[in-house]
């Protein structure tokens, strides 16, 4: 074997590929589900957090901002970890896929909530009060005057963490989520070849190139000129 | 409560001309505000006749914005009371959001909603606030669009429009709730100079449509030809007030005068 041949059997052996495929496509349908959940509930857990905190109860802010911090500062592998192999021990028992579901949930949730603030403090104060002085009431200001403008504010942030936090997924692979990286290291470990895993890179990034398209095409749909 | 009718009647400079007679469309009384140690507004006493036109001047700082704002309590007022057509607009239990659907506002800077076409920001509290159907509320917007002479740029976005046009359409977002007084903060101050003009002509038509106005603005030339009254306002109170002739023409106190001079460059 010359060096490239030995290269390419280790990457792109056709058999193995051939053999692994329909495992990997498995793991692709669990990769997308979870993804789709957790950019709807996150990104719906965050906004309603924003603007539950735009009312300013001084309680509810303050319990907000520490959930926010803290998710956003703790490794997200961290977290798994803890709530997989520690709840059991205190009674609960919870799959690899739920718990995968809830803890990337909460941390989009608290990216999406700073994220959405930052566009609810950033409406000109004048929109407020144009929106109050036709009788509006503060909800109905928030979330017909002042959220839709924060949340084109927020487009090109949340879609970047949204992108990033569905790449997270892979980390189910360490409590057996069988999610792509999952099906393709096993199929690595029973083939001896490195194949299945440059399929799970070509699998994602089929599966994400969209999703950074799409958010290009966000950015600028969403996006007027500022008077 | 106690009756703001009697402090308005025995302030001095009351005017003998405004027009019409029975209940004042706006009375404010003993009207008294403080951002902090700095007191910006000391007692301002001051009845808005229906269809009158008051026009409001005064250094910056005088308080005449903050007194504009407090009538339909985007400022909270320290004390004092506010009554449009008789209705409490100041104390507690009163309905911000229904008595602020009476009193229509316009903003130095538009303040027009961005995201929304100039139909969608005259329809929106007609829709939510009103609870009017999309087809009544959008024929009530094109009325008033038409008002101001905008009805062929209804479908256009605020950043499409010249700021003329952007505050025309503030106008008639406020215009089409049907208010019984208008508000004006200096409405044409952010505008170039050519654009005043269109601004100030829509204003015009709402005063010979009978519309009961308070203006702040720096717009003499308007204040000499539409005012019914003008009031001088320096450091939190009304100094001097009276028709615009003798306002302009002779004005009594010291202060009136160093800032027309200042204003009018004379």
């Amino acid at each position: 074997m010359t060096p490239l041949e030995r290269f390419l059997d280790t990457f792109f052996n056709a058999a193995v590929l051939a053999k692994y495929a329909p495992a990997i496509l498995q793991g692709v349908w669990v990769t997308v589900e979870l993804s789709v959940l957790i950019v709807l509930s996150g990104i719906a857990l965050g906004g309603l957090l924003a603007c539950v905190r735009a009312y300013r109860v001084r309680l509810l802010s303050f319990g907000i901002v520490i959930f926010a911090d803290i998710f956003r500062a703790l490794p997200p592998l961290v977290l798994i970890l803890i709530v997989y192999f520690g709840l059991p021990n205190a009674g609960i028992f919870l799959s690899s896929f739920v718990v995968l579901y809830a803890i990337l949930t909460l941390i989009l949730a608290a990216f999406a909530e700073e994220i959405l603030w930052a566009g609810i403090t950033s409406v000109a104060k004048g929109q407020w009060e144009a929106a109050r002085s036709t009788g509006l009431g503060f909800t109905q200001a928030l979330l017909w005057v002042v959220l839709p403008q924060a949340v084109r504010l927020a487009i090109p942030p949340l879609t970047n963490r949204a992108i990033a936090i569905t790449k997270m997924t892979a980390l189910g692979t360490v409590i057996g989520v069988p999610d792509i990286l999952n099906q393709a290291t096993t199929a690595q470990s029973f083939s001896g070849n490195a194949s299945p895993l440059m399929l799970a890179a070509v699998a994602y990034v089929l599966l994400f190139m969209p999703f950074v398209v799409l958010s290009r095409w966000l950015e600028s749909r969403f996006a007027w000129r500022k008077v | 409560m106690i009756d703001p009718r009697a402090a308005r009647t025995a302030d001095p400079t009351a005017p003998a001309a405004a027009p019409a007679a029975g209940r004042p469309a706006l009375e404010i009384a003993a009207l008294h505000k403080s951002f902090g140690a700095t007191t910006v507004l000391s007692g301002i006493d001051l009845a808005v006749a229906p269809s009158e036109l008051v026009f409001v001047l005064g250094p910056s700082g005088s308080g005449k914005s903050t007194m504009l704002r407090c009538c339909n309590r985007l400022e909270e007022p320290d004390s004092g009371t506010i009554l449009l057509k008789g209705t409490p607009v100041t104390g507690a239990g009163v309905n911000l959001n229904q008595i602020r659907q009476r009193i229509g506002m316009v903003f130095q800077a538009f303040n027009l909603y961005p995201h929304l076409t100039a139909l969608k920001n005259v329809t929106l509290a007609l829709r939510k606030v009103r609870g009017l159907s999309r087809a009544e509320a959008e024929a009530r917007a094109v009325e008033a669009l038409t008002q101001v002479g905008l009805a062929d740029k209804a479908g256009n976005h605020p950043a499409a429009l010249s700021g003329g046009q952007q505050q025309r359409v503030a106008i008639a977002r406020a215009l089409a709730l049907e208010p019984e007084v208008m508000l004006f903060d200096e409405p044409t101050s952010a505008l170039d100079p050519e654009l005043v003009g269109d601004v100030l002509a829509v204003m015009r038509d709402m005063k010979s449509a009978g519309m009961t106005m308070l203006v702040v603005s720096h717009e003499m030339k308007f204040a000499q030809e539409a005012a019914d009254r003008v009031i001088f306002m320096d450091g939190g109170s009304i100094v001097e007030q009276g028709p615009p002739e003798r306002i302009f023409g002779a004005p009594e106190h010291e202060r009136t005068r160093a800032f027309l001079s200042r204003v009018t460059g004379g």
